[in-house]
């Protein structure tokens, strides 16, 4: 087995004049999840169309199991979108079947979950059992590489920790996994974090290394909601952890000006920064330049 | 002003949605829903809307000119502009000219969205298109306004933009009802209603919520009873509803996991 599944070399991709992934390296190896971050229209989903030979790169070198990913290499490729792309006029039953003949493998079993739907059109079924199917469909064949695009966008709690305990068996069986996902408790359950914006690369390792030098304050005030608006207003790059206000690389004593102006008591901590705060940061850099 | 759905079912077929569900919804906060798929959290969403008639129970809302209604799905024409959507909503209100123009002007900027005011809905990312979404269901400055999972899909950045819209709409004064699977987004809400097959499981602020769970959670590499556990990164947690843990350390439950320790105790009640 080669000890990197999946990777990209430099890897760049326009359409027409716009730059939607520009020179991105990355590599995902055996037994590991790779969480994608990134803002909406960051490139997080044309890279992932570029890994798995969907769409041509414009210059760079895409490897999928020691190759170009051609045909054959997609056979031991599992991958979900995020349209899921399942038949929603087919049943659970003729997707299943459809994608075991695809792959040359044997039809999966429903399981409890999906137990009494064999026969039920895949589009009548709620989200949460439609992305249950994607992934049998997806993971039959078990694949050695899985790919999987925001997988838990939707779906309730309860079926998030049930995709995530699947996720991680299929590390765990030594498959390598790349998962985008815009909820940052599901980042913390990955191996490694790759962070894009803009097309780029800006951030590459564990929670700690993508956040950087990101600085974050934590605001304390009887009012949540009317310092959030006073901060807001005064153009801070505020954020929400639950009720709790943050403001991201910001001065204290600025902040206690803002706050005293508006006639709000606050007690003002630094705290250590988020992903969310370091997206924040570079989504406001972005809108500058 | 409060609004409210009181005592009400909603029946599809044979499957009940909403189960006698009562929720209020009072000016100036935001009530947030929570729940799984087929919580019946859209369903009582479009019930406070008029969207859906109820088979019981009642519905005080606004007149639908002081409604603005968010659906789960788009929310936008794919083939009109930023501008073009938000106008041509505002004429079904009776909004035009310079009153239009400034009022649209405010609206994109708030949204993040001036920028893109000249670019087809299609051509947005999912983000900014739930924010359009939003302006569009604001326009018109609502006295109730509800939003079916607006964050959903969307990063964190642009659903801070999205929650800070929400919350200037509850301090002018509006009504705000809100589903979301985000759990840390529900927590911020004033009041919060989680929802598990068509029956509230509980209700409250999140103090509230948090000071009515009962039993423990507890964590451990190896559940006892894989039945009552779920996977919360590299570890799992269990729930007791009893309080008599038999292994693991005891945590303190977030949102998140007082969630699922609802609903599996449901299903073990009420088994699907």
């Amino acid at each position: 087995m080669t000890s990197v599944l999946l990777s990209a070399a430099h890897v760049t991709r326009r359409f027409g004049a716009f730059t939607a992934v520009d020179d991105v390296s990355m590599r995902v190896q055996p037994g590991e999840v790779v969480g994608l971050l990134g803002a909406n229209g960051a490139g997080k989903t044309t890279l992932i169309r570029m890994l798995l030979g969907l769409i041509a790169v414009t210059s760079g070198r895409v490897d999928l199991l020691g190759g170009p990913p051609d045909r054959e290499r997609r056979r031991r490729l599992g991958y979900v979108p995020q349209g899921l792309g399942l038949y929603g006029d087919l049943t659970v039953r003729e997707n299943l079947s459809f994608s075991a003949r695809a792959y040359g493998t044997a039809e999966p079993a429903l399981p409890p979950g999906l137990a009494g739907q064999a026969g039920v059109l895949v589009r009548e079924l709620p989200l949460g059992a439609q992305r249950q199917v994607a992934f049998l469909a997806a993971l039959a064949h078990s694949p050695d590489v899985l790919v999987l695009d925001e997988p838990t966008s939707g779906v309730d709690a309860l079926a998030r920790a049930a995709l995530w305990d699947t996720i991680r068996a299929q590390a765990e069986r030594g498959a390598g996994v790349l998962v985008t996902t815009h909820y940052m408790q599901e980042a913390q359950q990955c191996d490694r974090l790759l962070l894009m914006s803009d097309g780029r690369l800006v951030g590459e390792g564990s929670e700690a290394d993508i956040i950087g030098s990101t600085t974050a304050v934590a605001v304390s005030t009887g009012d949540w909601a009317q310092a959030f608006a006073a901060l807001n207003a005064a153009g801070a790059p505020v954020m929400l952890a639950g009720r709790a206000i943050r403001v991201a690389n910001a001065d204290p004593a600025e902040l206690a000006r803002v706050l005293s102006a508006a006639g709000i008591e606050a007690s003002l901590r630094p705290v250590p920064a988020t992903i969310e705060e370091r997206m924040l940061m570079l989504s406001r850099q972005a809108k500058a330049s | 002003m409060t609004y409210s759905v009181r005592s009400a079912t909603v029946r599809f077929g044979r499957t009940v949605a909403l189960d006698d569900v009562t929720i209020e919804v009072p000016a100036g906060s935001i009530v947030a829903v929570v729940g799984g798929d087929g919580a019946g959290k859209s369903t009582l969403l479009r019930a406070l809307a008029g969207e859906v008639a109820l088979d019981a129970g009642q519905v005080e809302a606004p007149p639908r000119q002081h409604l603005g209604y968010l659906p789960a799905s788009a929310g936008s024409w794919a083939a009109l502009t930023v501008t073009q959507n938000i106008d041509f909503v505002a004429g079904i209100y009776g909004l035009a000219g310079d009153e239009l123009a400034a009022r649209r002007a405010e609206l994109l900027d708030r949204a993040s969205l001036t920028p893109a005011a000249g670019r087809l809905a299609a051509q947005l990312s999912g983000g900014m298109r739930r924010k359009l979404g939003f302006v569009m269901a604001i326009v018109h400055q609502p006295a109730l306004l509800i939003l079916d999972e607006p964050s959903t899909g969307v990063d964190p950045v642009s659903r801070i933009d999205l929650w800070r819209l929400a919350s200037e709409a509850a301090a002018s004064g509006a009504a705000v009802l809100m589903s979301t699977t985000y759990l840390d987004e529900a927590e911020r809400a004033a009041h919060l209603v989680v929802l598990d097959r068509g029956r509230v499981l509980v209700q409250g602020s999140y103090d509230q919520v948090r000071a009515s769970f009962a039993g423990v959670v507890t964590q451990a590499d190896q559940p006892v009873r894989a039945e009552w556990a779920w996977r919360r990164g590299r570890v799992l947690h269990e729930y007791w509803p009893a309080g008599d843990p038999s292994a693991g350390s005891a945590v303190a439950p977030d949102l998140e996991d007082i969630v699922i320790a609802l609903s599996l105790a449901r299903r073990h009640e009420v088994p699907s």
